[in-house]
């Protein structure tokens, strides 16, 4: 057993982990943040996507044990985000969800694109969010929220 | 999956590093992003007892700047070489061919080290510093030595490497600011591991004509010299490389080859 000590949505915490064990099963199970959904746990599908260190992530293909001392934000970190709120209001307005599995993943991805690439075009967004996998939209919905925001922080 | 049960330590040097590996009868693998390796683990196709993580150590961050040449540190992330926040000595190749690796939130954490000593035929790396004739720096319990990019891989997932050799950087050759290059990937969709890679460099300064074929069944197949397959691209010219590369006629693999090849001449030329 490994003991960590980290940041997690602003608050210190730390836990004792098997070095195996993956940053998404650490926040999930000792730390009942089950907003990070897991999927592929290969890295491919992006429902696991939150922040380390300021920088979109895949939890399931990170170990917790190597994120001794870092700043982690998931999901429920991002709550009062004013981009975040944008997104969570523009995702309901466009049907961007149907069963809500890809959504926090989608959500941190889109806070992503939104943040980094202000002026990203729809080919561009649709690059962007190509490591975020939806089986049930069909992306169009996403891909017109995610634009809606880029458009309302444009004025 | 999860991963089979393993021990981690997290060394304060290169040395230390190199030590773990030494003692550990090859039962150790090295980690830093965990971008290729995790996967790996979590499919249980590798089962290390322990694993190294070089993630923080100085001797393998930074760049390093020569006459000839940009010595980039092996903890280089493929964001860093995206964002330009690294120096590109290839005239934007590198940036251009980091964006196209996996996804960001993989590239944020993934390196460049870690890609090449995990050798995948088809990843991003192997490939283009194979085109750019770099050098791989490893270090081991017997010092430091260079291995040229194109002879790292001596197969798929499998590299000249030996048990206690970390990857500490990777020697980019600078180009010319008249240098051309070209690369193209057949993927199905963005960012997964391509099917066929072709690429070109043209530097009329330093009088260089590489071509390469890519994401082949073993180690990337570079061509010293490509100007007969430029400007006018020759068929019969490009199959014969394609073969050479490994691959039997007749085959959907020799025509995918040669297609990523052709598009990647006429890109050049473009």
């Amino acid at each position: 057993m490994k003991t960590i000590a980290l940041t997690v949505n602003g608050k210190r915490v730390s836990g004792n982990i098997e070095p195996r064990t993956n940053l998404a099963d650490f926040l999930r199970e000792q730390l009942h943040l089950t907003g990070t959904n897991i999927g592929c746990e290969h890295g491919v599908c992006g429902a696991c996507t939150l922040e380390i260190d300021g920088a979109p992530a895949r939890s399931c293909i990170t170990f917790a044990v190597a994120c001794d001392g870092a700043a982690v934000r998931t999901i429920e970190g991002l709550e009062h985000d004013a981009v975040m709120v944008q997104l969570r209001e523009a995702f309901t307005a466009e049907h961007a969800l149907q069963c809500g599995y890809c959504t926090p993943g989608m959500l941190m991805t889109a806070h992503d694109i939104v943040s980094r690439l202000p002026d990203a075009d729809e080919a561009r967004v649709r690059e962007e969010l190509s490591g975020n996998l939806c089986r049930c939209t069909g992306y169009v919905g996403i891909v017109r929220a995610i634009r809606r925001v880029q458009a309302l922080r444009h004025k | 999956m999860k991963p089979a049960a393993f021990d981690y330590e997290k060394p304060r040097s290169l040395d230390a590093a190199v030590k773990l590996l030494a003692t550990s009868d090859g039962a150790a693998k090295v980690i830093a992003g965990g971008q290729s390796l995790t996967p790996v683990l979590n499919f249980r196709l590798a089962q290390p007892s322990l694993l190294v993580d070089v993630r923080g150590l100085p001797e393998l961050a930074g760049v390093k700047e020569e006459a000839d040449a940009i010595v980039l540190g092996a903890t280089t992330t493929h964001a860093q070489i995206e964002d330009g926040r690294v120096p590109d000595p290839t005239n934007g190749l590198l940036r251009r061919v980091a964006r196209g690796i996996a996804y960001r939130a993989v590239r944020n954490r993934g390196t460049l080290g870690g890609s090449l000593a995990h050798a995948d035929p088809a990843a991003d790396w192997l490939n283009v510093m194979a085109l750019l004739d770099a050098e791989v720096l490893v270090h081991g319990t017997k010092g430091g030595r260079r291995v040229r990019a194109s002879e790292l891989a001596n197969g798929p997932l499998s590299t000249v490497l030996a048990d206690d050799e970390i990857i500490t950087g990777v020697r980019v050759p600078k180009l010319s600011s008249a240098a051309k290059w070209s690369y193209y990937k057949v993927n199905r969709k963005p960012g997964e591991f391509a099917e066929a890679i072709g690429a070109f460099v043209i530097d009329p300064v330093r009088k260089l004509a590489r071509g390469l074929i890519g994401a082949t069944e073993a180690a990337p197949h570079p061509i010293a010299d490509a100007s007969a397959l430029l400007p006018r691209f020759d068929d019969a010219i490009g199959r014969a490389a394609v073969s050479a590369a490994g691959f039997e006629a007749g085959t959907y693999e020799i025509q995918v080859h040669l297609g990523a090849l052709r598009r990647a001449a006429q890109q050049v030329n473009a």
